[in-house]
C-alpha cells in the first residue's frame, strides 16, 4: 500500500534567508551536513512563535488539520534543537507547500492580477501601471 | 524584468490567447531593454500537463509576469510557489502591439 499524499501546506510567505550558519572557531569543523528545514515548519513557528497565534488558528490558516500542524511544529522543534545541540547549518528548503496571493482587478484596463501580501498594499496595475485598483473576492472561472 | 504574453501568432498583430498552457507562442518582454521574442510553445500539442510544463520554461526563462486571457486550475499554486505574477486579460481581441504600448508607455 503506498502512503497518503501528503495535502499542500499554504504559506504565506518566503522566509527572508536561506539557512543561518553556526560562528565560532570550532564552526564547520564537525557536522557539516545542515539540517533542512521544510518551509512548512518555518511557517508553523512563525505563526505560532512569532505571531503568537494558537495551534488550532494555525492550523486554519496553513489549510491542514490541528493535529497535522502539531506534527510540522513538533518536527520544526527538533529540527532546530538538533542544529543547535550538534552545531550544525540550517537550510530552509523544500516542503510541500504553496505560497498565498489575493485577487485584484484593474478598472483602468480591465485586468485581473494577483499579488502576494509581504505587507505590502498593492499600489498601482501590473499591467497599465494605473491607479484604480480594487481586491477582487469573487471566484474567478480561469479558462 | 520579464514579462511573458500568451499569444495567438508570432507577430505584434496577433491576438492575446486565452489558454496559457495551450498558446501558440509566448512573447518574452524584457521591460528594461525592450527587447521581445518569440518563443513557439513546445507543449501546444501535449495530451496533458501542458500548463505545468510552461510554468517549468517560463521560470527557466526567469520571467516575473505573465499575461493570458486566462489560466488552467493546476497553475496558480505553481506560479505562486514560484512568485511569479499571473495577470489575467479576459479580452480576446487585444493585440500583442497594444498589449505592449500598455506595459512599457
Amino acid at each position: 500500500m503506498s502512503p497518503r499524499v501528503k495535502t499542500f501546506r499554504k504559506v504565506q510567505n518566503p522566509p527572508p534567508v536561506k539557512g543561518f550558519k553556526p560562528y565560532g572557531p570550532d564552526s564547520g569543523k564537525r557536522n557539516s551536513k545542515p539540517v533542512i528545514l521544510l518551509f512548512e515548519e518555518y511557517e508553523a513557528l512563525r505563526l505560532c512563535d512569532y505571531n503568537r497565534y494558537k495551534h488550532q488558528q494555525a492550523s486554519v490558516m496553513m489549510e491542514v488539520s490541528r493535529p497535522t500542524f502539531t506534527r510540522i511544529y513538533a518536527s520544526a522543534l527538533e529540527k532546530i534543537a538538533r542544529a543547535f545541540v550538534e552545531g550544525r547549518q540550517i537550510s530552509i528548503e523544500g516542503g510541500k507547500v504553496y505560497y498565498d496571493s489575493e485577487w485584484y482587478r484593474c478598472t483602468g484596463c480591465h485586468c485581473y492580477f494577483n499579488h502576494r501580501g509581504e505587507g505590502k498594499e498593492v499600489s498601482n496595475c501590473p499591467l497599465c501601471s494605473g491607479l484604480d485598483v480594487v481586491p477582487y473576492n469573487q471566484t474567478i472561472n480561469a479558462g | 524584468m520579464k514579462v511573458a504574453i500568451a499569444s495567438t501568432g508570432n507577430s505584434l498583430e496577433s491576438a492575446i490567447d486565452a489558454h496559457f498552457g495551450r498558446c501558440s507562442y509566448f512573447v518574452i518582454v524584457d521591460t528594461e531593454t525592450k527587447a521581445v521574442e518569440f518563443i513557439r510553445n513546445p507543449n501546444k500539442e501535449a495530451e496533458e500537463g501542458t500548463g505545468t510544463a510552461s510554468v517549468h520554461l517560463m521560470a527557466s526563462l526567469s520571467v516575473r509576469k505573465i499575461i493570458s486571457g486566462g489560466f488552467g486550475m493546476k497553475i496558480k499554486p505553481l506560479l505562486d510557489s514560484q512568485t511569479i505574477q499571473m495577470i489575467i486579460l479576459p479580452d480576446p481581441g487585444k493585440k500583442i502591439k497594444e498589449i505592449l504600448e500598455l506595459l512599457t508607455h
